[in-house]
């Protein structure tokens, strides 16, 4: 295994970062709220898939059907439920309460399904490979899910450019009020782009699921992975996103190269030198709020 | 036919009472400028027919249905929209798309992208320049064509003129007639009195929060007007 | 006559004279622990004191400096095993190597706040936590420290373990009553008025030569070191330091449930916090993981119906106040109406 497939390989998980990093940076964009309870959301969904498979014997990809508007649902309730009352709490509420959320679902995933690991099963498509080099070989769910990312950022790029609904977020972004005085409700804005950060959320959860071993506890990393790319790759930019997830993805991959052990330290460290040399992130939006 | 019906409403920010009993008519097709000093109440006045802002007691009828405690949001569909004190230009979006949001709640009727352009052709030339990126008579221009995009039987101009060179002032106000030939009601705020009167049918001046005199735009003399305003 | 004639101002009130006589008895009788309590009962307490540090050093970043951290357990850790390296590795006194090892801590987080607080809100929240997860990841690294096993803390086993036991808690004791004290007097102190001015208005109060970044900074770093002095605190209760442990995100939820609960922004809400988080935990122990659960919807529920915690409930909205950090008016003439509530507009 050489360096050279390291790197390969860290650019593919980086689609998977990105992947799990949209709905994080969407909800940010468009709301201001930072998620804590995002990386466990996605252990949901993962959980989610895992039964559908484990219990009910369906396929894996087709758990999608039914986790991803489960967690686009779940996302709309939340929002309105508990988000937007948090929202008008001040600036320390949403974390909170976020927080706690995230502390909750952690612990009744405990109890639910036990502290042990589980996966999500998808036969053969795990072990297969396409062979490129001697060196340099790629798993082909690494690349569907690399795939999957790209096409979600890209998609989601569009939706917030071109479609009606993509414009009211991003005018309900700038100015909330003057977004109420052209008929938009923000709070349904607000449900509805949660729901969409959930929707990927469920997608990304299900494909963690299916790539590595997850526990209750595996939001932790899961959260701070998808944070680190959205940092990385600039705050306000989906494509600076996917930048972000696959610098961290090949920092990681390299960094396990050097050292099994240091592979997310070097991930780490790396989100904390472009943090202290470049904080706009590598792709900065030219409209700052 | 009156299209707005204020009657006699209080609003208050906090413990400080902005208007006292306010009522005014405005009849469909008309063009009613509120004029006054700063602090008058004017803008509170505004803020409440958008919805902006509730009463403490009054009411506010529109096309015959009580809107008083309606959020703004809903009041759009109905057909009111406002082009808010500071414009509130969405800084992140072009023009263009700045207004296609404003043509979010779908009605229809004469203005769409191309009527808007042609009615303001600034507009039509900075249609892909950011919000950010534009001056205050174009920020000004464009609040005008958003909130025409909604196509609103009632349009509220808060203090169109405010912050604006004279010259640029004549401009927008030159496009006034497109709109009030559209059939579109006008409900103005204006500190700039030549203005108001140019434009306006009638006219009612507020003081303090209150109304001091009320008329149509040629039966008041610039005394009653002077006196009213400053209210001595 | 001008209006501020006519008003006194005044900082004490007759119930913080009271909170004062009832804090000094309470610490006195206290203290009297070793004699009265068995030592399961006084490691118990060491561990309610710790949490009392530990809610108050939270309470002072995110209830007065307005940063809500999820990595104050770099500096529990950065505590525990400064304390642990120190006094088994250099052979320096337990009792001496305490304040090194927090001092040490404020050394460490000073860099760090440059880095944290390029992030705010809640990025700044995880940043915290990644910068955590780094010092956790380094010492898993390093076998001076024991690595990935963590190490024993051997300085204190020379002791009986009666009289071992009895001096970490007096050392408890009186990390409480630092905490607490230190905390009282910053906030009473100017940068306590200037956080007051940031909590209304950062930007005017920025205007108006309150050194915001500055001021952060320091609560940031005094909150690194109190977080390491209940480390040290913890390490010497249990006698041993493991990675995983000391550096859990655990500590974080521990501090945020004890300071949301409890009353955030008071001096008082922290400690009422950490005696409810405390008794919880005891009286759930049985049942898993769900005092967890139930202290995280709690945490939530308060969060957003009741803002200002237990705290707040008891004291009628503070009214009642045992360790007055504010100013208040001594005859208020309400015909003067001197604050008027905020504007509110419709959303």
């Amino acid at each position: 295994m050489g360096w050279l497939n390291a790197v390969v390989q860290g650019v593919l998980l980086g689609g998977l970062y990105a992947l799990l990093a949209a709905g994080l940076s969407l909800m940010f964009g468009v709301m201001r709220i930072v998620n804590l309870a995002h990386g466990v959301l996605a252990v949901v969904a993962a959980y989610m898939g895992y039964f559908l498979v484990d219990k009910l014997h369906w396929s894996a990809f087709l758990t999608l059907i039914v986790v991803i508007p489960a967690m686009a649902g779940i996302g709309y309730v939340l929002q309105l439920g508990l988000l937007n009352p948090a929202l008008g709490r001040g600036g320390l509420a949403p974390i909170l309460v976020t927080f706690g959320l995230a502390v909750v679902i952690t612990n009744l995933l405990q109890q639910f399904f036990s502290a042990d690991t589980h996966s999500i099963q998808t036969g053969t498509i795990a072990t297969d490979s396409i062979h490129i080099t001697d060196d340099i070989s790629i798993g082909v769910f690494s690349l569907l899910t690399f795939v999957v990312g790209v096409v979600v950022i890209a998609g989601l790029q569009m939706y917030l450019s071109r479609t009606r609904g993509g414009r009211a977020m991003r005018a309900t972004s700038d100015d909330k009020d003057a977004a109420q005085l052209m008929g938009i409700d923000n709070k349904r804005i607000y449900a509805k782009a949660t729901a969409i950060a959930l929707g990927i959320v469920g997608l990304a959860g299900v494909f963690l699921g299916m790539r590595t071993q997850f526990s209750p506890t595996a939001g932790d990393a899961t959260l701070i992975f998808a944070f680190e790319a959205v940092i990385i790759g600039g705050l306000g930019s989906l494509w600076g996103t996917l930048i972000g997830g696959m610098v961290l993805g090949v920092a990681q991959a390299v960094g396990a190269q050097i050292n099994p052990a240091y592979g997310i330290l070097i991930g780490n460290l790396v989100f904390l030198a472009i943090l202290a040399f470049r904080p706009t992130g590598l792709l900065q939006k030219a409209v700052n709020s | 036919m009156t299209l707005l019906n204020v009657d006699a409403i209080d609003v208050y920010y906090g413990d400080f009472q902005a208007l006292y009993g306010i009522t005014l008519n405005v009849k469909q097709g008309e063009t009613l400028a509120i004029i006054g000093a700063n602090g008058a109440g004017k803008s509170t006045l505004m803020k409440a027919v958008a919805g902006l802002m509730t009463p403490a007691s009054g009411s506010i009828t529109f096309n015959g249905s009580d809107v008083t405690k309606l959020p703004s949001y809903k009041r759009v569909p109905m057909g009111i929209a406002l082009t808010p004190e500071g414009r509130r230009i969405f800084p992140s979006l072009t023009v263009e798309e700045n207004l296609l949001v404003g043509g979010y709640s779908k009605r229809t009727g004469p203005w769409n992208l191309a009527s808007i352009y042609d009615a303001f052709p600034l507009v039509a030339d900075r249609k892909d320049r950011v919000g950010l990126n534009l001056s205050g008579g174009e920020q000004q221009a464009v609040a005008i064509g958003r909130a025409l995009m909604s196509n609103p039987d009632l349009l509220l101009l808060d203090e169109v003129s405010l912050g604006l060179a004279p010259v640029v002032v004549e401009q927008i106000y030159a496009a006034m007639p497109k709109i009030t030939n559209a059939g579109t009601t006008v409900l103005l705020v204006e500190q700039d009195v030549n203005q108001a009167l140019k434009i306006a049918d009638r006219v009612q001046c507020m003081l303090e929060g209150r109304t001091v005199l009320e008329g149509t735009a040629q039966s008041l003399t610039r005394d009653q007007i002077a006196s009213a305003y400053f209210g001595i | 006559m001008s209006i501020a004639e006519n008003l006194k101002v005044k900082r004490a009130t007759k119930s913080s004279w009271a909170g004062l006589v009832i804090a000094i008895v309470v610490v006195a009788l206290l203290a009297m622990g070793p004699y009265t309590f068995g030592r399961g009962m006084q490691q118990n307490l060491v561990i309610l004191f710790s949490l009392i540090v530990l809610g108050t050093m939270w309470n002072l970043l995110a209830g007065y400096g307005g940063m809500v951290s999820i990595g104050q357990q770099a500096y529990i850790g950065i505590g525990a095993y400064g304390l642990v390296y120190i006094a088994d590795t250099l052979g320096i006194d337990p009792f001496i190597a305490v304040p090194i090892a927090v001092i040490i801590a404020g050394i460490f987080s000073l860099p760090i706040s440059f880095l944290a607080f390029r992030l705010s809100g809640g990025y700044f929240a995880i940043g915290t936590w990644v910068i955590a997860e780094v010092v956790k990841l380094i010492v898993e690294q390093m076998d001076v420290l024991g690595a990935g096993s963590g190490v024993s803390f051997m300085a204190l086993t020379t002791l009986s373990p009666g009289r071992r036991i009895a001096y970490v808690y007096w050392l408890s004791l009186i990390a409480v009553v630092i905490a607490v004290a230190v905390t009282y007097l910053l906030m009473r102190s100017r940068l306590g008025l200037g956080f007051t001015a940031i909590r209304d208005d950062a930007v005017a109060a920025g205007s108006l030569g309150v050194r915001v970044t500055r001021s952060k900074r320091i609560v940031y770093v005094v909150s690194g070191m109190g977080c390491a002095l209940a480390g040290a605190m913890i390490a010497a209760n249990t006698l041993r330091v493991q990675p995983e442990s000391i550096f859990s995100v655990q500590w974080s939820a521990y501090m945020i449930f004890i300071v949301v609960i409890g009353g955030i922004g008071t001096i008082e809400g922290p400690i009422v916090g950490a005696i409810v988080f405390f008794a919880l935990q005891q009286w759930l122990s049985d049942f898993g993981v769900w005092y967890l659960v139930i202290l995280g919807l709690l945490a939530i529920i308060i969060t957003l119906l009741l803002p200002r915690g237990i705290w707040g409930l008891i004291s009628g909205n503070g009214r009642i106040r045992l360790f007055p950090v504010g100013y208040r008016i001594a005859n208020p003439l309400e015909k003067f109406a001197l604050i008027k509530p905020a504007a509110t507009p419709e959303e």
